[in-house]
């Protein structure tokens, strides 16, 4: 399985993807929207009363809780949504093929910088007109999250999950651990389960995007949520010294982690959390879709990574979002329209978290009454943020994430000592992928 | 098939001295004065026949190839034809200078030759040498050695991950090599991890060689294992002088298609760990760069051309020597 919580493309070895690699590797790749493109003109979908929409929700339990979505909007409009679903990898990774072709009116994406990329380079639509009629029901945070580069909007989040520390309660009961909240009291802590022989945090990069969480904190508590949005962009330095600062106290850190960590997927380290060898674990909320046991699913906690400078604290926190965009020229704009303000509000959202509880809503509006005690931990945590990050891969260009961070930190966790020469290579590589 | 006119120009005009000739007959003479020897539809049947896969092979083959050559002279995100830019050298530069996979790569390419042709090919030659000897259970033997190569390598790469899974895996298990001080991450190490893929390489490989030298001692003659045992060589000077020689051809297999599967090497790795530090290929960096949302296709294109180069350089001296030898037979 290549799961991929994080929306992270990775290619899994199935014949479409090397297909369209080769494809790709022939200019084909460009040749197959030309050819599309013939096909799309006067078919079914240009009446009022339907709405084409791109999915790639094609595991079982978000496919349903969309289908009920779309469902009661049909009962509430009469406009009947034409889902088209594709497999969430391949989705992803034909997704600027698919857009500059026929695309269904509304698709499914992901926050943050890949949903910029794709607003400038023309292949959505703006929707400020939807954000008239849905702005109130969404927090500050999450307005800035849907805005494309050009200050307009181009997304309607549904649903987030946060990124923090996973623990079990009955593990920090029985050995009176107290959860930390400062670096110090962070480092203390890992000391502490070693001596008891626990493996302090469990650890997990062989889908090689794990480690990219791991940066993504460190790096907005020492530095701030706006270096670490520069350094996303490209903008700031992979050698300035603030970066090192973020790899030496990650080079700290780094032997209470799992060991050989390259070799191992995030579900067998989410194992090593549920079996109590390890104490604590850094992701998102979809870990405890590895506690099939019910009694330790409720024995689940988690805390926000602790402070590292004062001055930003614990103001940030990591919460890719999913949602909807508008593509280019949608046959159906207004019932387009019409759907996205739904999918904006309260009780859309309410219905994707009844069938699936291991998320939380974008909006402040939803019902949180129906939540487990995590999500409305998750809740708090994210509407509590002054700022919130998606994910390496999604604050950044997934071309530079993929290609030059993906291996360069799985080579920083085997050996973290030849960090001064990775960290020139990937500001060279990141200027000329930058450039292009 | 009375219809159908037959090529043969000896049938075209009838023998002398044959009698009246049928009406069925006839018609399936040429018509008289026209030496033509194929109707129309004939031509039309063999012009779709040659030409429809001639087109398909210009445009899959040559055109793709020469595209993707274009292609590493620029930058393209994929997105629209207006976004590719011409940067002549650039892409070749960043990755001989900037990449730091891209020699490593070269480098495992190479490695997954030498040791195919080290450890796997006098393996399977030594079983097919055992395996000739018309011992017991010979084809329960040669069943077991030839089965990895009908797996595909993608199913083997998951099979062996099962073998190698540093937590859960039947190595670290039975070892006891699982533990926290005591751990062997045979897919995370890069001093481990290429050695690891190769061995599950090997399995197949072995195989492979077994099937082809086998082929090969059926073609040689007995009489000169007689003539040689008359001669009083023992088992290994009769192996050494007499049969190994006269394999020359099998040889020559042997080492084109080992160069071809160390240069397409990919699906095994990309099953194991992406390529991951220790394991990368060039095909896997082709691949790496091309596909996603935003791909770096110039770039992979580049990285393409590369393997291309290296395949032409392995692939011209062996067609060129082939092509010599025909000449003089």
């Amino acid at each position: 399985m290549h799961l991929t919580p994080s929306g992270l493309s990775v290619p899994g070895p199935s014949r479409r993807t090397l297909l369209r690699g080769i494809g790709g590797a022939a200019a084909l790749g460009a040749g197959v929207p030309l050819l599309s493109a013939c096909g799309g003109s006067g078919g079914t979908a240009a009446d009022s009363k339907t709405v084409t929409l791109g999915s790639n929700a094609s595991d079982a339990v978000p496919k349903k809780a969309f289908a009920e979505i779309y469902a009661a909007f049909k009962k509430q409009s009469g406009i009947t949504v034409d889902v088209n679903t594709k497999d969430h990898n391949t989705f992803q990774e034909q997704i600027n093929t698919y857009l500059q072709g026929t695309p269904d009116d509304v698709f499914h994406w992901f926050a943050g910088y890949r949903m910029q990329f794709f607003a400038a380079k023309g292949l959505a639509s703006p929707i400020d007109d939807v954000w008239d009629k849905i702005g109130g029901n969404f927090p500050e945070a999450m307005k800035k999250l849907s805005k494309g580069a050009d200050g307009k909007f181009y997304f309607v989040p549904l649903y987030t999950y946060p990124w923090a520390l996973f623990y079990r309660k009955s593990v920090f009961q029985e050995k009176g651990y107290e959860v930390p909240t400062t670096w110090d009291q962070l480092i203390a802590l890992c000391k502490q389960m070693e001596k008891d022989k626990l493996v302090p945090i469990a650890f997990g990069d062989k889908d090689a995007w794990p480690a990219m969480g791991t940066f993504d904190q460190l790096n907005f508590r020492t530095n701030g949520y706006d270096f670490h949005v520069e350094l996303m962009a490209g903008k700031a330095s992979w050698t300035d010294a603030k970066v090192r600062k973020v790899f030496d106290l990650w080079a700290e850190l780094l032997p209470y982690h799992q060991e050989g960590a390259v070799g191992r997927t995030w579900q067998d380290a989410a194992q090593t959390l549920a079996s109590k060898k390890a104490g604590m674990y850094l992701l998102g909320t979809f870990v405890g879709q590895q506690f099939t046991n019910k009694d330790d699913l409720d024995d689940l906690d988690f805390f926000a990574f602790p402070e590292i400078d004062p001055a930003y604290g614990q103001d940030t926190v990591e919460a890719p979002t999913d949602g909807f965009m508008l593509s280019k020229a949608p046959k159906n704009k207004a019932g387009a329209a019409k759907l996205l303000e739904f999918l904006g509000t309260p009780e859309a959202e309410q219905i994707y978290l009844k069938a699936d509880p291991n998320v939380v809503a974008a909006s402040t509006k939803a019902d949180t009454s129906s939540y487990s005690p995590l999500q409305k931990k998750a809740y708090e945590m994210i509407s509590g943020a002054k700022s919130l990050t998606q994910f390496m891969d999604r604050d950044s260009r997934p071309d530079f994430t993929s290609t030059v961070m993906q291996p360069a930190l799985q080579k920083f966790i085997r050996d973290p000592k030849g960090v001064d020469s990775l960290l020139s290579s990937i500001e060279r590589q990141k200027k000329t992928i930058f450039a292009s | 098939m009375t219809t159908t006119p037959t090529e043969s120009p000896e049938a075209a005009t009838p023998p002398p001295g044959s009698g009246p000739v049928t009406k069925t007959a006839q018609a399936a003479k040429v018509p008289q004065g026209h030496r033509r020897l194929l109707t129309r539809r004939d031509r039309l049947t063999l012009g779709l026949m040659a030409g429809l896969p001639t087109i398909l092979h210009v445009a899959l083959v040559w055109v793709t190839a020469l595209a993707s050559i274009a292609l590493a002279f620029t930058t393209w995100d994929g997105i629209g034809f207006d976004s590719i830019k011409w940067v002549g050298l650039e892409n070749f530069k960043e990755l001989f200078t900037n990449n730091p996979q891209f020699w490593p790569a070269v480098q495992h390419n190479i490695i997954w030759f030498v040791a195919l042709i080290l450890i796997p090919t006098p393996l399977g030659l030594f079983l097919a040498v055992q395996l000739d000897k018309q011992i017991r259970f010979s084809r329960v033997y040669q069943t077991a050695f030839f089965l990895p190569v009908v797996m595909s390598l993608a199913v083997i790469g998951f099979v062996w991950q099962l073998i190698y899974n540093p937590d859960t895996g039947l190595i670290n298990s039975l070892i006891g090599a699982n533990e926290p001080g005591h751990y062997i991450d045979w897919i995370g190490d890069p001093d481990l991890n290429l050695w690891a893929i190769l061995i599950a390489a090997s399995w197949r490989h072995a195989g492979y060689m077994m099937i082809l030298y086998l082929a090969g001692l059926k073609g040689v003659d007995p009489s000169l294992r007689e003539a040689s045992a008359l001669d009083g060589a023992n088992e290994w000077q009769t192996f050494k002088n007499v049969i190994f020689p006269t394999l020359r051809p099998t040889n020559t297999v042997v080492l084109v298609v080992t160069i071809i599967e160390a240069l397409r090497a990919f699906d095994l790795v990309f099953v194991f760990n992406k390529g991951a530090e220790g394991t990368e290929l060039l095909s896997i960096l082709v691949t790496n760069n091309i596909i996603g949302e935003s791909s770096r296709i110039g770039y992979g294109s580049a990285i393409a051309v590369v393997l291309l180069v290296i395949s032409l350089a392995v692939i011209i001296p062996y067609l060129i020597a082939t092509f010599r030898k025909e000449r003089q037979a």
